[in-house]
């Protein structure tokens, strides 16, 4: 099958399958979330943010550096380590379960037993995500140890294997430490970490920018298939409009702390409404011909 | 494997230099050391034999047979089969013998010693990195301050304190030699040990735990801000978990790997501080060569130091390879 | 070759003793192509003024710097025995007279000046050797480096006294020069590790090949291009071998292997010991030299401490960032209803 179809496909297809809950549904609702950087004078790097994430969408986060994007996700997940802190603001996670937990209350055990459990994160630095003196297999069965205590070893390993066969990767690389793998096979490792709870939310912090062109389509095309299979939905942070406008449901646009557009990919592309968008548009001038046929999608390979 | 191998051959390289430098110091004063000796040796009415005066030559130049090649490869047969000559301040007692005796004080007191200081600087400077912000910054200018303070001086103090003072604890010595003839297998005589032991051990800690911990905390708080801690913590592991696993044991990597500059620093200082207490160790022994002219125990005591040293170089890089498996892999 | 330098640039962390940070970090603030001075300058002012560690180390140390320079001008000869021996501390005798009349506090000026002479003259020699080891061997690369590197990695595991107690043991007169010698040589492998990472990581800079192209002499491209970017690191190091000379000689002095007729601290704590100041109670003659040795050596670390923060952001940066949104927090405790923000920002439990 032809490399761009499959990548263009599984996003469209989402919509489709989910459709009950798609669009309606919501999984995380953040609201007037406001960041600063405790510094003399103050940095507010985020500025009454609101936001709702749906069952099963991928939310794109674009803008430039700097413009408080990733500091606006780790925040959601009360990640955001001095000088930031939140200033304000509500983020409620509603579980499948039907009931809603108050994230920015969460404190502790609690906390700890929410992250990763319900929303997971891949983030930007493959390289140095992973910690460099022990096994892959150990980082993956830290994971089952603290959120699965009743897990057995055989169980742990099982899912393991077949956690890294689901990205892709050779399940005999639980033995192997950071160095050995690609820049590619790291990242790829770090999404099947993300995946080993079964999370309704994953926040993926510029996932494949640090790659070349080929691996990050390999690993898109593996992460929509994935979203498929799994129905997680996706926040996927990047400067690459483009990127998001392929594989994005909707799109949040940010400028300066503040979500200055945001509508669904279509509606970005083909009637940006803030002058900013606009020139982020602009900006990228491969972009003539129809959605997902950019020369990153890999036609001519 | 290759990590390994070049270790070892770093180590023997290092040896070879150590040997090396020891014949090539005394051929280098303008003095003449074997002469010197010879004279001393002769002066305590002691019979200069012509094996003596070719023992002495050997090891310390002087009236030469042969070429300085030949001098040179027979002084590295001599070494070999540990023959380091005789002392001439305790005549005739070979070299070898005196060392013996004194270097099991040196390396249970200043080994002990430094394995104390390391996992306490350690382990609190990792506490300190991980408390950062708190007042458990505060620590640091002191330790600072600790650690530029002379061990010799900190000894004199100590002495002064707790045994000229308030006469809590001996003055000199490392057994009380008025209960006990020599080393012997009791638990009268260890207690003797660890009651003479007591303040030079407490000397190294305090001067070097410093170190450690600076190095350390300096370590965990830029570790702190690596993306696989921020990873962990998105893992919702435990604070304990990521403190070790992640945090600690990738901070904990240049203090292992630069063992070696620290050791070397501990060492220097115990030598010194064996005078003050007057510890029957090598550093006192060392002393007593230089004042005594001692050359050929002079030299091998600095052949048996640097020895040591390496070997205590050689365990914490196996330890290094275990730990870091960057190293392991491909040296 | 690439997991070579992991090690090495680990050694080099702990090498540099008081703990210059990240070898590694170090390379992105530091390493700029030819900063602008003024900036600098104010930023340096700026700083002493908001570090107190950096203020405390420098007051410390200039205050010595002075006692040595005027000190000994305002004392009376140190070599004077007309005193009477052992007097404690007195009007007439600020810090008391030695065993042998002599008086204290002209001893301890005279000694401030004799074990800071040695400081400067062995730290100028550790980091020319640093320098040439170093700085030369990093950028050449090659046999050169192969051959320099295992010279300076040799001279590291050596332990540094012992070596200088044996090549002081074969001389009788010892001259200051000699002693400084001796500590020199002892005293720059350390400083020539971390050197050398920088300057091979300088090599790669897009303003040193451009150099390298445009056909500068190496040696230009060495003390041009590279030596001004390394100078924060050299100036970190040069306090750091003066602590080791000072803290080497007064070890070396005290065993009685110092510069023959020379008054240094060392010495004077030599003098304590053959005069068995300690059992006679004569705490003024042992005590004053070592706390000199202390504070000076303190205030230099506390400055090499604060060098570090500079050199590697995090460390300052970490440490304020958490107390300042602790301040932060409880500010906004107080105003939030939610109580949300209380528990946004964890200080690591």
């Amino acid at each position: 099958m032809n490399a761009s179809l499959d990548l263009q496909s599984a996003s469209q297809r989402i919509p489709g399958n989910f459709g009950a809950s798609h669009g309606q549904e919501p999984v995380l609702t953040a609201h007037d979330i406001s960041i600063t950087y405790e510094v003399e004078p103050p940095v507010h790097a985020v500025k009454n943010v609101s936001l709702t994430l749906h069952r099963g969408e991928i939310l794109g986060l674009a803008g430039e550096s700097g413009c408080g994007k990733s500091t606006l996700a780790y925040g959601l997940n009360q990640l955001l380590k001095p000088p930031a802190l939140l200033r304000s603001g509500d983020v409620t996670f509603h579980d499948q379960g039907g009931t809603d937990i108050d994230v920015v209350g969460l404190e502790g055990d609690a906390l700890r037993a929410f992250r990763w459990d319900k929303i997971s994160m891949v983030f930007q630095g493959a390289m140095n995500s992973l910690n460099p003196v022990i096994t892959v297999r150990a980082q993956l069965f830290d994971v089952f140890t603290t959120h699965r205590p009743g897990m057995s070893k055989k169980e742990k390993e099982e899912r393991s294997q077949e956690l890294l066969r689901q990205v892709g990767v050779d399940p005999s690389r639980l033995d192997s430490y950071a160095h050995q793998l690609s820049g590619g096979m790291r990242q790829r490792v770090m999404i099947a970490m993300a995946l080993a709870l079964n999370p309704q939310v994953m926040i993926m912090d510029e996932p494949t920018t640090a790659l070349d062109v080929v691996v990050q389509r390999g690993i898109l095309r593996e992460l929509m298939r994935l979203r498929e299979t799994f129905g997680f939905a996706v926040i996927f942070i990047t400067h690459d409009l483009p990127l998001l406008l392929e594989i994005s449901d909707r799109i949040a646009v940010m400028l300066r702390g503040e979500i200055v557009e945001l509508n669904s990919a279509a509606n970005i592309y083909a009637r940006p409404q803030h002058e900013y968008t606009q020139r982020l548009l602009g900006s990228f001038p491969s972009l003539t011909g129809d959605r997902g046929a950019f020369i990153r999608t890999g036609e001519a390979i | 494997m290759k990590y390994y191998v070049r270790r070892i051959s770093f180590y023997l390289i290092t040896v070879w230099a150590a040997i090396t430098l020891n014949f090539v110091l005394p051929r280098l004063t303008p003095g003449d050391p074997g002469e010197i000796m010879l004279a001393k040796l002769a002066r305590s009415g002691v019979e200069i034999t012509d094996q003596l005066v070719r023992s002495v030559n050997l090891l310390l130049g002087g009236a030469t047979e042969g070429s300085l090649w030949d001098q040179y490869v027979n002084y590295l047969g001599k070494i070999f089969t540990g023959d380091l000559g005789v002392s001439i301040t305790t005549y005739p007692e070979p070299v070898v013998d005196l060392i013996a005796k004194a270097l099991p004080w040196t390396i249970g007191l200043v080994g002990l010693a430094t394995v104390i200081s390391f996992i306490l600087g350690v382990g609190l400077g990792a506490w300190t990195g991980w408390k950062r912000g708190t007042w458990a910054d505060n620590l640091v200018p002191g330790t600072t301050l600790i650690q530029s303070i002379p061990y010799f001086w900190l000894a004199l103090l100590l002495l002064y304190i707790f045994s000229v003072k308030l006469k809590w604890l001996p003055i000199f010595g490392a057994y009380d030699v008025f209960t006990f003839a020599g080393p012997e297998m009791s638990w009268e005589f260890v207690s003797s040990v660890i009651y003479y032991g007591f303040l030079p051990a407490l000397t190294i800690v305090l001067s070097s735990v410093g170190g450690w911990l600076l190095g350390m905390r300096n370590m965990m708080v830029t570790t702190l801000s690596e993306d696989y801690i921020t990873t962990a913590e998105a893992k919702g592991l435990r604070p304990r978990r990521i403190f070790t696993a992640y945090a600690a044991r990738n901070a904990g990597l240049p203090s292992i790997a630069g063992f070696a500059i620290s050791l070397a620093f501990v060492v220097s200082g115990s030598i010194v501080m064996e005078q003050v207490f007057s510890y029957p160790g090598i550093g006192m022994l060392l002393i007593r060569a230089v004042q005594g002219k001692d050359y050929a125990l002079m030299q091998g005591i600095f052949l048996v130091i640097t020895l040591t040293v390496l070997a205590a170089n050689f365990l914490m890089d196996i330890f290094y390879g275990f730990i870091d498996p960057r190293a392991r892999q491909n040296g | 070759m690439a997991d070579e330098d992991i090690r090495e640039s680990l050694i080099a962390v702990q090498a540099t003793g008081a703990g210059t940070a990240d070898a590694v970090a170090i390379d992105e603030t530091i390493v700029r192509p030819v900063p602008d001075r003024g900036s600098k300058l104010v930023r340096a002012v700026r700083f002493t003024r908001r570090s107190p560690k950096f203020a405390l180390g420098l007051s410390f140390v200039v205050a010595i710097v002075l006692f040595a320079i005027f000190g000994p001008m305002l004392t009376q000869n140190p070599r004077f025995s007309g005193n009477d021996a052992l007097l404690p501390p007195s009007s007439e005798h600020w810090l008391g007279t030695t065993g042998l009349g002599y008086d204290m506090l002209a001893q301890l000026a005279h000694g401030a000046r004799g074990s800071l002479i040695i400081g400067v003259i062995v730290a100028a020699i550790a980091v020319t050797l640093s320098v040439l080891f170093g700085v030369v061997g990093g950028y050449l690369g090659g046999w050169t480096d192969e051959v320099l590197s295992l010279i300076t990695n040799i001279m590291l595991v050596i332990p540094g006294l012992p070596l200088i107690i044996v090549i002081s043991g074969y001389m009788d007169g010892r001259t200051l020069w000699f002693v400084a010698f001796v500590l020199g040589i002892t005293a720059w492998a350390g400083s020539a590790v971390v050197l050398r990472l920088q300057a091979r990581s300088l090599r790669t800079r897009d303003y040193v090949a451009a150099a390298r192209v445009s056909g500068e002499k190496t040696s230009r491209i060495v003390f041009v291009e590279i030596m001004p970017n390394l100078l924060p690191l050299f100036a970190a190091q040069f306090l750091f071998a003066m602590i080791f000379a000072i803290l080497g000689e007064a070890g070396l002095s005290y065993l009685g292997l110092g510069a023959t007729g020379s008054i240094t601290w060392g010495t004077i704590l030599n003098d304590a010991q053959v005069g068995m100041a300690l059992t006679r109670d004569a705490w003024w003659w042992f005590v004053p030299p070592g706390v000199m040795i202390a504070l000076l050596g303190g205030g230099l670390s506390l400055i090499n401490f604060s060098i570090d923060e500079i050199i590697n952001p995090k460390l300052r940066a970490a440490p304020a960032a958490v107390k300042s949104v602790r301040k932060a927090r409880k500010t906004v405790r107080k105003g939030d209803h939610t109580g949300a923000a209380s528990t946004t920002v964890k200080v690591d439990a």
